[in-house]
């Protein structure tokens, strides 16, 4: 009878103190996290975020495979400098469809978040292929294999719909007209009616030169549109975040 | 927002209670009479039973008491 | 009847994988299917040849686990401190992102091979080898769940395999310090889970009246760890036929959800984990009592409490709500004060002792990793201020603080283990060679202080240089000039990492040669414990 007292006591303990501890640290990520939820203001409201396009997804995707995280953020802050140097400070409406978020947390790099218009196509496919042919002291690995890896949307429909799973509003429409909007968005003399008005001010055309479509195409057609579907004349900054 | 503003007064309120007395509770029980030998016992623990287990019925700290202090 | 069971589970893994494999999408998912096939293979051919054999003697401690994650524990070290010498000098000379790496070598794939292979490969098998070692000794009973910690082992290797063979080819989910995708997960967190069941199951059937302190660190390491790696990597694969997966969070909650597990990653992985090794090594070592239970006590509870509200901090000034990122910084600075308490409490066990730091170098190594974990654990509360953070963010300061701590603390006190592990697990009377411990110890302490003050100059250094305006109020000067000017201190951090490294490459040779050359320890308590195995 005793032995068996003495083993409950041990056990409760042994539990006891896995399930305090574990109520612990649960603790600080429901207060920090759960509110973001529900909050009203955590997103502003702001005029023009879309979903990627096709094209655009798969590029981003190119991007996280590389790792082009680890060096660069998409995360202009606040300040006079970065404002100045990036421009627009980052909302977090701009990242909404980012599953997951790229902010990055180092910037060994300069930051994208504003990168999408600021240097031409051939710049950017010139900078991937030598990084140093166009900025003298730059350290960022050579991309040249993209040029040479063709990308052909197979599972891009896939892709879409997983990402409409997770709250992307992709409709039925854009997923089943993706492997057309896939190819139509290098293609400045295809029929990109439907494109351009899935996925408003979309750019149009052959991204790297090439005449075939290539990995290439869809990261620098993702590095195009980073950060230029807000329409800031529309922002307003909301005192009480 | 309603929930926010709820869960909010709660942490503010009841929950920091509650945490600061668990707090407290916990610094008075390692402080608690009789718990300095408990624990000497206990930080004195890693010093027996080096290379076998405790056997059933021979364990026990008294025994060890004194090659445990080595 | 149930390694029959076990036969028919490994042939039915392995042929599911082998169909997976050939339905594969990309190539990542195929190598992870080739790796699961071959590991249920190689375990069923293994059973085959053991069947009925596994006797479990309760009079013994199951330490040929702990054995192989030692060597494990020092195989992963050097692949990852080389893999990051490799990085650390392609940042000083990009030429070194080699034309046939193209693809699967360049910087921004190794990095993550890097950091995974520290953290999770280094660091988590010594936190797996010590944590079944400490626990059975501090127990005073044979781990539970017989083979089952051969599972974890074996399970946790083919996780990294898995992990590492991704990164390279490009089967991320980009998420940093979770970059495995949606197949990986799924497996660390099988492995996790019969991790969990072992040590509770061991806690549980205890013959020590009292659960040790550092038991309470590793089991709130275990657990904590569970939690964050499930609400962290909540995904949905694209197929089941491929490694891509769409993770459920986005935008703000997904950074918040990340760095909330990332910088527990650090508190629970790198801290509460291997505060537990300190509290068990240190006074064994030692061989002295720890300086205050009291303290130790407290320390886990304030410990565990604070940490888990610090995440915010790494995302100071982004959008992420102000009323979150003072709630990060306020218990970011309160952290200050456990983690000093423990600290306090490493160093002091020593009072009595100090002469053993001029005599014995692997304590010596124990109390300086205890001092970068003071030393790191100051610099972090200090960068978690805005103000601080404003300048430090997005810079190199982050990478100095992060390997002050990686490198000195946990890899020190690592070391610190691996040396007293090594003769008691294999039975030796002594280490190999002592003096070689000594370069050891003053190879890797001269790396960390080249590494750590090269970054704080370059951190400091391109934060200025970003924010610096002439008086007109324009930008001094452009991104690339700061990425110019950081070349010579990119140098003496490879400089200060390949020392590290050679550092560890001698410790592996000692460690060899005492397993190789050095006598049997003299059987005074040995006859009692007849050789594990």
């Amino acid at each position: 009878m005793s032995i068996l007292d003495h083993h409950k006591k041990i056990e409760t303990h042994a539990t006891l103190l896995l399930v305090l501890s574990f109520l612990v640290v649960t603790i600080g990520g429901l207060v920090q996290i759960v509110p973001l939820f529900y909050l009203e203001n955590t997103i502003e409201e702001v005029e023009g975020m879309r979903p990627y396009s096709p094209l655009e997804l798969a590029g981003r995707e190119i991007y996280v495979r590389e790792g082009c995280y680890v060096c660069h953020s998409q995360m202009v802050r606040p300040m006079r400098d970065e404002v100045e140097r990036y421009g627009h400070y980052s909302l977090a409406a701009e990242s909404m469809y980012d599953h997951p978020f790229q902010w990055g947390s180092k910037r060994t790099g300069p930051d994208l978040a504003r990168i999408g218009g600021r240097y031409s196509d051939a710049w950017h496919v010139a900078h991937l292929i030598n990084p140093r042919d166009v900025v003298p002291e730059s350290v960022m690995p050579p991309y040249a294999y993209l040029m040479d890896r063709p990308i052909t949307g197979e599972y891009i429909q896939d892709l879409m719909s997983t990402y409409a799973m997770v709250g992307v509003p992709y409709t039925d429409e854009m997923i089943a007209a993706a492997p057309e909007d896939f190819t139509v968005q290098v293609d400045p003399f295809g029929d990109t009616g439907g494109l351009l008005e899935r996925y408003h001010s979309a750019q149009v055309r052959n991204f790297d030169g090439q005449e075939e479509l290539t990995e290439m195409d869809a990261l620098i057609a993702y590095m195009q549109m980073i950060g230029t579907l807000v329409d800031f004349s529309t922002f307003q900054a909301d005192e009480s975040r | 927002m309603e929930t926010y503003s709820l869960l909010r007064a709660f942490a503010d309120s009841w929950y920091l209670l509650f945490m600061t007395l668990f707090f407290v509770g916990i610094i008075a029980w390692a402080w608690r009479p009789g718990s300095r030998e408990v624990q000497s016992e206990a930080a004195r623990s890693i010093f027996r039973n080096d290379d076998t287990p405790a056997r059933d019925g021979a364990s026990g700290p008294a025994q060890h008491l004194s090659e445990g202090a080595r | 009847m149930w390694d029959y069971v076990k036969l028919i589970v490994l042939a039915v893994v392995a042929v599911l994988a082998a169909i997976a494999a050939s339905h594969a999408r990309d190539l990542a998912y195929l190598v992870h299917m080739i790796i699961f096939m071959s590991a249920a293979a190689i375990a069923f051919l293994w059973q085959i040849r053991h069947m009925e054999e596994a006797v479990h003697n309760q009079n013994e401690y199951m330490d040929g686990v702990v054995r192989y994650g030692v060597v494990a524990t020092a195989f992963w070290g050097v692949v990852g401190f080389l893999v990051g010498v490799v990085i650390a000098f392609q940042l000083a000379f990009p030429s070194l992102n080699l034309e046939v790496l193209q693809g699967f070598g360049n910087f921004g794939r190794l990095r993550p091979l890097h950091t995974s292979a520290v953290i999770f490969a280094f660091g988590g098998n010594a936190l797996l080898a010590s944590a079944f070692y400490v626990v059975q000794r501090t127990t005073a009973a044979r781990l539970f769940g017989g083979g089952l910690a051969w599972f974890v082992f074996w399970g946790y290797q083919v996780f990294i395999l898995m992990a590492a063979t991704g990164y390279l080819l490009g089967s991320t989910q980009g998420q940093e310090y979770a970059e495995p995708e949606w197949l990986t997960d799924l497996w660390l967190t099988i492995v996790w889970v019969a991790f969990l069941i072992i040590y509770l199951g061991t806690l549980i059937k205890r013959k020590e009246p009292h659960i040790y302190v550092a038991n309470w660190f590793y089991l709130s390491f275990i657990v904590t760890i569970a939690m964050l790696h499930v609400v962290n990597n909540l995904q949905i694969p694209v197929s089941f036929f491929g490694s891509d997966s769409v993770p459920v969070w986005s935008g703000v909650q997904s950074a918040m959800v990340q760095w909330w597990y990332g910088h527990n990653a650090v508190g629970f992985f790198l801290t509460a984990g291997f505060l537990g090794m300190m509290y068990y090594f240190i006074p064994k070592q030692a061989e002295r009592p720890v300086y205050s239970y009291k303290l130790s006590i407290i320390h886990f509870w304030a410990l565990i409490f604070l940490y888990i509200w610090a995440g915010p901090h790494h995302l100071h000034y982004t959008a992420l709500p102000d009323w979150a990122q003072t709630l990060g910084m306020t218990f970011s600075i309160m952290l200050w004060m456990p983690s000093w308490g423990g600290m306090i409490n490493g160093l002091m066990t020593l009072s009595g002792a100090w002469d053993k730091l001029r005599t014995d170098p692997v304590i010596r190594m124990m109390v300086v990793a205890v001092g970068f974990y003071g030393m790191a654990t100051f610099e972090g509360p200090m960068m978690s201020i805005r103000a601080v953070n404003s300048l430090s963010h997005y810079t190199d300061w982050t990478i100095g603080h992060v390997h002050s701590g990686a490198l000195g603390w946990n890899g020190m006190i690592t070391f610190g283990m691996l040396y007293y592990l090594t003769p008691r697990l294999w039975k030796r009377e002594r280490l190999y060679s002592l003096s070689l411990v000594s370069w050891h110890f003053w190879l890797a302490t001269i790396g960390i202080v080249l590494y750590a003050a090269s970054m704080w100059v370059t951190g400091i250094m391109e934060g200025l240089m970003w924010r610096q305006v002439d008086a007109q109020g324009f930008l001094v000067n452009s991104f690339a000039d700061t990425v110019g000017a950081k070349f010579p201190m990119y140098v003496v951090r490879g400089l200060g990492g390949t020392m590290f490294l050679v550092g560890a490459l001698i410790m592996c040779y000692n460690l060899w040669m005492t397993v190789r050359k050095v006598g049997e320890a003299k059987p005074a308590a040995a006859a009692a414990a007849v050789a594990a195995e």
